[in-house]
């Protein structure tokens, strides 16, 4: 396990250098976009309207704040469950380039394989830890779509040593929550028969 | 300042209070959470839950971006002189706190597929009633529903001989499947009743029973802490990275259930389960039980 800094945009080496379990904190510009952003791309075809190449998308539906000078501040910003996002990102990743996903839970074997094939990682921030993520952005410097709504729109924002981020899925296809969760599956038969014993509660 | 006004003061005042801070039982279960999860990824996001609550307080944010849907569970006393306003109190004080905690725009209506960008649509902030006979005092539950955590929620109605093993898995197959999701560790609430929609209303006012809190029937008791237990021993972790704990509790509530028929409903609260409960008196004088000596 190791950790990595890295600034955007990130190059096929980079993510190269990844494994499952590696922490890493990234500078530069990533990219809000969960449910209905993937929904334009990936089954409306329309075009993402960042140049998101080489860049990071994060999972993630904020609470921004407006201010004056029109400009935009973020509030909190956390991840949300990237699997609602699993019948859409591996088309996502080819469409826009994009290396990094950013999001909390795992994501599935399209996903992972997504991955291998656009040379990407999915990576999970801490989740509920919203204020700590609105801290590491140092400016909001646009939003698009925002007819979508807040939580749907795509911000984009300009993050410094954002993390931890934990390496869920590498571009080896090797994917830790589902390793983990094969983990819980094998735990799980010898507890569910071990309680049912006890509750034969029927007359 | 009139006393609608004054209500509507208050209740955005508890709505916002509730966005950056869990309650105290919340609080110290995480707590000692903590101090078992001292390995690996789990010290490491327990950390950043710790910090995390802390910028929250100190910057006053919502811990959360995900405030979600609010939901009000409401005891209303038949004698309290103010019964007629409180529903639109709630609607007033939810757009209130909207803008001023800020909250994140969560109330999407049904068919036109809009965000009504206020927290207010259609039947939400949803609104559950209890009358309490003679009682001149109102007691408010406020549970953020937010979406990751809604997500393992669920209910089904299972033929009484597949028993109260039928539950378990049911349960059980839900944490392994969502539960990561959810931001374990979570609270679990699960409702048996006899129908879907009985047992599912029980399964969330289960999340509103402090952590720690049991079922006063010993086998609900005992089935209640066979299943943390067992969650337990499955080690979600913090995040589902693994870890030596699932869960921060398991609560049941139950109805009596018809004799073809065994409901079970499920809901699941994360880590950050934002419930508050507030007590308000004919004179508009409060007590908010679940965040003791806290002042709005
Ligand atoms: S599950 Fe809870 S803590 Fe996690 S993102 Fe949703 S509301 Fe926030």
């Amino acid at each position: 396990m190791s950790t990595y800094e890295l600034t955007m945009p990130v190059s096929d080496s980079d993510i190269k250098k990844l494994k499952i379990g590696d922490v890493i904190f990234l500078n530069g510009t990533i990219v809000t976009g969960r449910d209905d952003c993937h929904h334009r791309v990936v089954k409306q075809g329309k075009e993402f309207p960042v140049d998101i190449k080489g860049k990071a998308i994060f999972h993630a539906g904020p609470i921004m704040k407006k201010n004056d000078d029109g400009t935009y501040t973020v509030v909190s910003v956390g991840p949300t469950t990237s699997m609602r996002m699993e019948s859409c990102e591996a088309e996502f990743l080819k469409e826009t380039g994009v290396k990094i996903i950013i999001g909390k839970g795992g994501m599935g074997p399209k996903t992972t394989k997504g991955c291998v094939d656009s040379c990407a990682v999915h990576t999970i921030f801490p989740g509920g830890c919203a204020v700590i993520a609105a801290k590491e952005v140092e400016k909001v410097s646009g939003v698009e779509w925002l007819d979508l709504g807040m939580p749907e729109a795509a911000w984009i924002m300009e993050a410094k040593k954002f993390g931890p981020l934990i390496v869920s899925i590498d571009s080896y296809g090797n994917n830790l929550i589902d390793e983990n969760k094969k983990t819980f599956n094998e735990r799980k038969a010898p507890v569910v028969s071990d309680i049912s014993a006890k509750l034969d509660f029927l007359e | 300042m009139d006393n609608k006004e004054q209500l509507i003061s208050l209740l955005s005042a508890f709505i916002c209070h509730a966005s950056s801070h869990l309650p105290d039982d919340v609080l110290k279960r995480l707590g000692e959470m903590r101090e078992i999860e001292k390995e690996g990824f789990a010290a490491t996001i327990y950390e950043a839950m710790f910090e995390n609550m802390k910028l929250a307080d100190e910057l006053k944010r919502p811990s959360c971006q995900d405030t979600g849907v609010l939901q009000f569970f409401v005891k209303a006393g038949t004698k309290f002189p103010y019964l007629d306003d409180l529903a639109d109190v709630l609607r007033e004080a939810t757009i209130k706190a909207t803008k001023e905690a800020p909250l994140r725009h969560n109330a999407v209506e049904v068919f036109e597929e809009k965000n009504t960008g206020n927290n207010v649509g259609h039947r939400i902030p949803w609104i559950d009633w209890e009358i309490v006979p003679g009682s001149s005092d109102v007691e408010i539950y406020l549970y953020m529903a937010g979406g990751g955590c809604s997500l393992p929620g669920f209910s089904k109605v299972l033929m009484p001989l597949e028993g109260y093993e039928g539950i378990i898995k049911a349960v059980f197959d839900q944490m392994t499947s969502y539960g990561v999701n959810a931001c374990p560790p979570c609270l679990v609430g699960i409702g048996i009743a006899g129908s879907a929609e009985v047992a599912a209303k029980l399964s969330k006012k289960a999340l509103l029973r402090p952590v720690g809190s049991h079922n006063p029937n010993p086998r609900a008791k005992m089935m209640e802490e066979e299943i943390e237990n067992g969650l337990n021993k499955i080690g979600l972790g913090p995040g589902g990275l693994g870890g030596k704990l699932s869960v921060m509790g398991v609560n049941i509530e139950q109805a009596a259930r018809h004799p073809a028929t065994l409901a079970v409903g499920m809901n699941t609260a994360c880590w950050a389960h934002r419930r508050a409960g507030i007590k308000i008196s004919s004179d508009l004088s409060y007590d908010l039980f679940t965040h003791k000596g806290v002042t709005l």
